[in-house]
């Protein structure tokens, strides 16, 4: 057999195994539900069952699902958050290197603080126009149970 | 030809096929390396599957007459284990047990002990002068030692203790349904009755799973009568007649219940040693005095000063009670036996200690601050209460003082200044005690613990100054 052959067949094999061992992973794992606005792609990980199940309890299960309180509202931010939280979450559940309870990053605050204001715009107006510039008060700080209270 | 032919030109075919067998091997050791990661990524998520789906394996079948934890553990390992951790022995602050080697001797073979409070501070003595309590005193060790240290205390050789001690320094509950043919209160009054030594042959664990769980249900079940007697007492004191606590008490109430079966202030009634919780007028400090004074009790007559003198008893549930965290309906579990996490079970944390030794867990919870600035606020709230500790020990030295000098002068045992100091002497004393014994050091209920010692140091006055007719109050113009 010529070796051009003998090196297509073994680059393509690895290449297929890669790529099945690959596929079936992110299949096993149902990959595909992270794509989706479902929240219990969001509990996959038994690691947010706490705040999946306080969620059901919270002021918000009927206004707003994980994705729109944790996620920008605009198609392309949304999917680089989705891209980069997801990295991060399987790397710290997966190596088991996370604090417990576990703790939101300032970037994940941050963007959950803007979907608090856009929601609530008519509201927080009125309390930021009394505020210093750049001191406004985060929502979060008084009312931190209205998404899953964990207690 | 050129004599110095030509290796290099003979090379190129032999450097090629080097160069393709690097290149297989490079290959196969990237896709190796690609399929290791892709293989471990597959396993773990499969195995974090597994931990998702809460498996429990019942091994032994337990009942309610079985006493021995490791029979438990077999079914509640995660649990156990943590259960088995109460031997450790670390220090906060104020609190937990320095390990100090001991020569083990005939009467006391205990290797290591925890650190003496009597030589932390020598007023202690003075304070319980001519109590048991005198002669030995040392920091509380975790719940793994409650039988050993009581079995081997110094108080046991220097006064008679009766069986009732082990109400709260064994599991129990067996042992009294069965002294008590199978009625728990009927066993719990004969062993009060007993002498220490010989109760202490009916039982063998400290604290384990059955004082404080179903062994059906596993639900938190209270098991101690003398918490079920006393609250309720309480209840009945708060208008609730006839209060069942194993039916009417909610789970979050529960949690803090059972942790108040001994953590609590008590005495032993009359001569058939009955231990009673002395709540019948309510949990306040003031509340508990004036039922000892109702019923007349004194647990001893101070040896320098004829006083008839109460000893309070880490009464870490009353105070607790007197607390924001009790008023926001956080139980004693949820801070010294938090939810954790171990794989997909969340479970309480039975390895039961100073939250101080677990602020992520124990506080972070609900306190969303950094754990330097948690610790913080503790400790300054116990550096405060120790402050005014200290102080209320100091003004009861000074009335201990007078009233000695009082008796050494001779006066009359009856005459009403000294026994206004010596009753002066009892307040002063359990107040403090009631901060002193109780084991946050005010961190279960901040300002009811300052207002607690700022009103012993007010008895210790006020008890100088009933009596400044007879001698010269102490230490007055040494105040600065």
């Amino acid at each position: 057999m010529k070796a051009s052959v003998i090196k297509g067949v073994l680059v393509g094999s690895t290449l297929g195994v890669a790529l099945g061992v690959g596929a079936f992973t992110f299949g096993y794992a149902k990959g595909w539900s992270y794509l989706t606005n479902n929240p219990a792609a969001c509990a996959n990980c038994h690691i947010m069952n706490e705040q999946y199940d306080a969620w059901h309890k919270g002021s918000h299960r009927s206004v707003a699902t994980c994705n729109d309180c944790h996620t920008p509202h605009s198609l392309i931010p949304k999917y680089l958050v989705k891209a980069e939280n997801g990295f991060w979450h399987s790397f710290y559940f997966t190596t088991g290197l996370h604090p417990d309870p576990i703790q939101a990053r300032e970037v994940s605050v941050r963007i959950a603080e803007k979907n608090c204001r856009r929601c609530h715009a008519e509201v927080v107006d009125q309390i930021d126009s009394r505020a210093v510039h750049g001191r406004e008060l985060d929502c979060i700080r008084c009312h931190r149970d209205v998404g899953h209270p964990n207690r | 030809m050129k004599p110095t032919e030509t290796p290099s030109e003979a090379e190129p075919p032999q450097r090629r096929r080097l160069r393709s067998v690097g290149l297989f091997i490079g290959t196969v050791v990237a896709a190796a390396v690609v399929a290791v990661g892709g293989l471990a990524l597959l396993m773990n998520v499969m195995e974090r599957k597994e931990e998702g789906r809460n498996p429990f394996f019942r091994v032994v079948e337990l009942t309610d007459d079985t006493e021995d934890p490791s029979i438990w553990g077999k079914n509640f390992p995660l649990q156990y284990d943590d259960y088995l951790k109460t031997s450790d022995q670390s220090r906060t602050r104020f609190g937990g047990s320095e390990a100090l080697p001991k020569t083990p001797s005939e009467a006391d073979p205990r290797s290591i002990v925890a650190q003496s409070r009597l030589e932390e501070d020598e007023r202690l003595k003075r304070m319980w002068a001519g109590y048991a309590f005198s002669t030995d005193f040392r920091e509380d060790r975790g719940h793994a030692y409650m039988l050993d240290d009581q079995t081997y205390t110094e108080r046991q050789q220097v006064s008679k203790q009766p069986g009732t001690c082990l109400h709260c320094h064994a599991s129990v509950y067996v042992a009294y349904r069965k002294a008590g043919d199978g009625d728990l209160i009927k066993g719990f009054e004969a062993m009060n009755q007993k002498t220490f030594a010989d109760a202490r042959k009916e039982v063998t664990h400290p604290v384990a799973c059955i004082d404080c769980h179903d062994s059906e249900t596993l639900a938190l079940r209270i098991t101690r009568p003398g918490f079920l007697e006393g609250i309720r007492a309480l209840k009945a004191h708060q208008g609730i007649a006839d209060y069942d606590v194993n039916r009417d008490a909610t789970r979050q109430e529960m949690r803090s219940y059972v942790c108040a079966q001994c953590h609590v202030e008590y005495y032993f009634k009359g001569t058939e040693k009955r231990l009673v919780y002395p709540w019948a007028n309510g949990v306040k400090v003031e509340e508990i005095l004036a039922y000892y004074d109702e019923v007349k009790h004194k647990d001893w007559v101070h040896a320098e000063t004829g006083a008839p003198a109460l000893k309070a008893q880490h009464p870490e549930f009353e105070l607790w009670s007197q607390g924001i965290h009790a008023r926001s309906g956080v139980a004693c579990a949820d801070c010294h036996m938090p939810y954790k996490r171990v794989g997909a079970h969340k479970i309480s944390d039975h390895h039961v200690r100073s939250p101080l030794l677990n602020v992520q867990k124990a506080c972070q919870t609900c306190h969303h601050w950094p754990e330097e600035e948690l610790k913080g606020r503790a400790v300054a709230i116990q550096d405060r209460t120790f402050r005014m500790r200290n102080l209320a020990m100091d003004a009861l030295m000074d009335l201990v003082d007078d009233l000695s000098a009082a008796r050494a002068a001779g006066v009359s045992t009856n005459d009403p200044s000294l026994l206004m100091g010596q009753d002066y002497q009892r307040k002063a004393q359990f107040y403090l005690d009631f901060i002193e014994a109780e084991n946050s050091m005010g961190f279960h209920a901040p300002q009811e613990s300052v207002r607690i010692l700022g009103e012993s140091i007010d008895f210790s006055r006020k008890g100088q100054n009933a009596m400044r007719t007879l001698v010269t109050p102490k230490s007055v113009a040494a105040v600065p």
